[in-house]
């Protein structure tokens, strides 16, 4: 049953070379993009409940037994970031039926997609620390593609800071790889797990770890290293950017996540101390440049930096609580920000701009793009019973509970930060009434159900997630232990002799 | 560029260049070399082409878009893995044809074409789009 393994990897490839083919004709590309999302959506599931009943899993591609060959593995917190993967990808897959144009569709869109999610699940996915340098530069060429389209000016100058930094972060990530293969002689994780306790030359091991890190920080958007992000953001279609906005950053967290626990846990107890302050520092810096900012996009762009500081935070505090919330964290905030830059969309198509003096009134005019809004934001601010006040609230019971308290209380006051710059989004898009001189803004604006669908099921998603946090955190504790204890892995991973 | 030096040489080598690759291609399985080292070679053979006859005559050549190329190449790569997943084995498993003591068609052969067209195609994009710049 582990070949399931391969599937989330797969799919959204084959789909990839599909639409490709197809891209001439727009409308063929599109259904088979749809079929291929909803394919790949439904393989994730099944892999998430088997994974969910059988324990970690593994697969030997090519049926090389590791540590020799690559091997792909499943535990609790790949099943989950799988699946939520899959979820956005679907989710902005029916988005762009109406959001990018034929042109777009044509110059390979679906195609560039396709990769991106393939190159996002490898890395969820893989056991072997070059395979993940490998997605990484997968996932960096798509994104690149994805970012470029339409040729415009203020894309490529966006683009060109993108690739510049990414490359240094790969650039920093092999030179870790070769350092940390040279140390031990493997690269698989698992193996590494336990060969890195031997390594005697711990100020050399130190070194590859803050290598790992920094290069992790750039893909997480960390401070000081945050910059690439906002710069380019708000620069490409809503549909790409609301996949962006959900997934990127996030993997870099989740190499985080995975690295420093499952390798460097118990020898880099500096890593995680500078973590720490960085994740301060980052949550701190996001949110006061939400704040000097007045275009939604924009707005959003520095919330992502802001918000993934908690969730460094959960992950430099290396506890178990710390890491659930960590995990809790990231579910919440991909949902929740995807779904505000698909939002975004229809705000720009009701009022013809995305700058904040310049629309309004949307709240008595657009009720459902209202309640699409409001749900996900009040989620990002963290309002009880949204998703994001009970991962906030884990993250911030972690730091307390091992006497952080500078750290507890940035995080609570970043919160309150937040709450100010989405009421400010709030207040002037939708309370304010509309601005008296505007031609771009059309009064009977009708959404197409292609926009408003994947939109609303992601503020249900919201909804429900805050409503069933119990089961979600169980759930990431579980996973969280497997991290701190990775017994289960190593076993799935090596056989026999953990 | 028009200098019969570099173009009497180029008409030499480029039927050189492409055989060499092919000899990398095959080799690859058990001996340095495979896919990607014979696409990067048989790419300086389309450099040189482009370089002499320019960008449209290497475009009418190959006929197909070279990131149509690229992706058929990814294509034939998943392909070459799924065999296995027919008989339960882990995606990408080898299988060999003909004697036992000298199989000469395996599905790591047909990966290896795959990540050959795969990284020529994109090779061809990038130096006809600078080419062409």
């Amino acid at each position: 049953m582990n070949q399931l393994l391969i599937l989330p990897i797969l799919l959204p490839l084959a789909t990839a070379i599909l639409a490709a083919l197809a891209r001439d004709r727009p409308r063929a590309a599109q259904g088979i993009a749809l079929a291929g999302a909803a394919l790949h959506l439904a393989g994730c599931a099944t892999l998430f409940i088997l994974i969910v009943r059988i324990g970690v899993t593994a697969l030997w591609l090519g049926n090389w037994p590791a540590p020799f060959g690559i091997c792909l593995v499943a535990d609790y917190l790949s099943v989950i970031m799988v699946l939520i993967t899959a979820t956005i990808h679907t989710a902005v897959t029916v988005y762009a039926c109406r959001d990018i144009t034929a042109e777009q569709v044509s110059s390979g869109f679906h195609s560039l997609l396709g990769i991106l999610t393939g190159a996002i699940c490898g890395a969820f996915l893989t056991g072997d620390l070059f395979n993940l340098y490998v997605w990484f530069e997968v996932m960096l060429m798509a994104s690149f593609g994805l970012l470029v389209m339409g040729h415009r000016p203020c894309q490529l100058t966006g683009a060109v800071k993108y690739v510049t930094i990414n490359l240094v972060s790969t650039l920093l990530f092999i030179t870790a790889i070769g350092l940390i293969y040279g140390l031990t002689g493997t690269l698989n994780m698992a193996d590494l797990h336990g060969k890195i306790a031997l390594v005697g030359d711990d100020a050399l091991l130190t070194a590859a770890a803050m290598l790992l890190m920094v290069a992790f920080a750039i893909k997480a958007a960390l401070f000081p290293l945050f910059f690439w992000l906002p710069a380019s953001y708000h620069t490409v279609p809503v549909a790409v950017s609301a996949y962006f906005a959900g997934m990127l950053s996030k993997v870099g967290i989740y190499a985080l996540l995975r690295l420093f626990t499952l390798v460097f846990s118990s020898t880099a107890a500096i890593t995680h101390s500078t973590l720490a302050v960085i994740a301060g520092l980052t949550m701190l810096f996001g949110v006061i440049g939400a704040a000097t900012q007045m275009e939604v996009r924009r707005i959003l762009s520095f919330h992502i930096i802001s918000q993934v500081g908690y969730m460094a935070l959960g992950i430099a505090l290396l506890t178990p609580l710390a890491l659930a919330g960590a995990i809790v964290y990231l579910v919440h905030h991909i949902i929740v920000k995807a779904n505000l830059f698909l939002v975004s969309g229809l705000i720009r198509q009701g009022g013809g701009t995305l700058h904040l003096p310049r629309i309004g009134g949307f709240y008595s005019r657009h009720g459902l793009v209202t309640i699409a809004f409001f749900i996900p934001a009040f989620a990002l601010a963290g309002f009880p019973p949204l998703s994001g006040f009970w991962a906030k609230l884990v993250i911030i019971k972690a730091a307390l509970e091992i006497q952080h308290y500078t750290l507890a209380i940035v995080a609570a006051l970043v919160g309150l930060l937040t709450v100010l710059s989405m009421a400010k989004i709030w207040t002037e898009v939708f309370w304010k009434p509309a601005p008296a001189v505007q031609h771009e803004q059309k009064t009977d604006v009708r959404f197409s159900p292609w926009l408003l669908a994947p939109v609303l099921v992601l503020a249900l998603t919201t909804v429900l997630l805050g409503l069933a946090m119990e089961p979600l955190l169980q759930f990431a504790l579980t996973a969280a232990d497997q991290l701190l204890d990775p017994r289960d892995y190593v076993r799935a991973v090596l056989g026999g002799t953990p | 560029m028009h200098s019969v030096i570099l173009k009497t040489a180029t008409r030499l080598m480029v039927g050189l260049i492409l055989v060499f690759a092919v000899y990398l291609l095959l080799r690859g399985h058990h001996e340095p070399g495979g896919g990607f080292s014979a696409a990067l070679v048989a790419g300086t053979g389309f450099a040189l082409f482009v370089i002499t006859e320019g960008p449209g005559q290497v475009r009418a050549a190959i006929r197909l878009r070279s990131t149509t190329i690229s992706l058929l190449g990814l294509g034939l790569a998943v392909v070459a893995g799924l065999p296995a997943l027919s008989i339960g084995q882990p995606f990408l498993t080898g299988f060999w044809w003909g004697p036992a003591n000298a199989p000469w068609l395996g599905t790591p052969l047909i990966f290896d074409v795959g990540v050959f067209f795969a990284v020529l195609g994109a090779i061809l994009a990038v130096l006809l789009a600078l080419e062409e710049f």
